[in-house]
């Protein structure tokens, strides 16, 4: 049976960080699939903070459309940061010692087209309201993907014990 | 111990503690701030339209519920 699913890489933070880098990602998968377990040093009021992810380090060439849900209505609004993981990440405003969690799947991360990529988060909040994000994101930029730099929304850090995981994934 | 950035290098599996610059610093600081008076404006504008909308339904004496039969 074919290895399609392989683990290339995983980080869990011995202390707080602005970001985190997989960097000299392999080349020989089909397809690319992040995934988080993330809380924030954010005191403001926010209960959850989105997750950017910069391919190659790049600030710009990003569109993307957010679905959100608050527990009890739902917005929805657009952006140019980064392929964007909302509400990937809880907050110091959050249910102590929860983390939130999300994934980021990138199909044909080496190829020449635009790099598009869905995103899914969920803060944990142990309270009515509680915030889930669904998010479609395209990367403007024929460059083939060889690092991933995550950090989140806005000047925050990630705070010790917050989990990345980077897999592989094969279409044969 | 915040600033920092990890790199995680996928080939060799070497993880870099590195320490931000005071550019990088600077620039997150900036970010921060920035990001977070907008929330704060956006939540300001958000409680100002549920004021006036409560104030409006007051003023034609309807609740919530009717007005949405009203539009229904």
């Amino acid at each position: 049976m074919a290895d399609t699913y392989t683990l290339i890489s995983s980080q869990t933070l011995s202390g707080s960080a602005s970001s985190v880098t997989f960097s000299s990602i392999p080349q020989t998968y089909t397809d690319l699939l992040l995934v988080a377990s993330a809380r924030t040093d954010r005191s403001y009021f926010l209960l959850v903070d989105s997750i950017l992810v910069q391919p190659n380090a790049s600030a710009t060439g990003y569109t993307t459309r957010n679905l959100l849900g608050t527990g009890s209505a739902t917005q929805s609004n657009t952006d140019t940061a980064a392929l964007q993981l909302s509400a990937g990440a809880t907050t110091s405003n959050e249910t102590a010692n929860t983390f939130g969690n999300g994934s980021c799947y990138i199909p044909n991360y080496t190829g020449s087209a635009y790099k598009s990529a869905s995103l899914d988060g969920v803060g944990e909040n142990n309270a009515t309201e509680a915030w889930a994000g669904f998010t479609a994101s395209l990367w403007s930029n024929t460059a083939a993907i060889t690092s991933l730099k995550l950090l989140p929304y806005g000047g925050a850090n990630f705070v010790q014990y917050s989990t990345f995981y980077l897999y592989g994934i094969k279409n044969s | 111990m915040a600033d920092t950035k990890i790199v995680v290098n996928c080939e060799t599996g070497e993880v870099s503690e590195v320490e931000l610059t005071a550019e990088e610093i600077a620039r997150r600081e900036a970010d921060k701030a920035a990001f977070e008076a907008e929330q704060e404006a956006k939540a300001a504008e958000e409680a100002a339209k549920a004021t006036a909308k409560a104030d409006l339904l007051a003023k034609l004496g309807i609740t919530e519920d009717e007005a949405k039969l009203l539009l229904a």
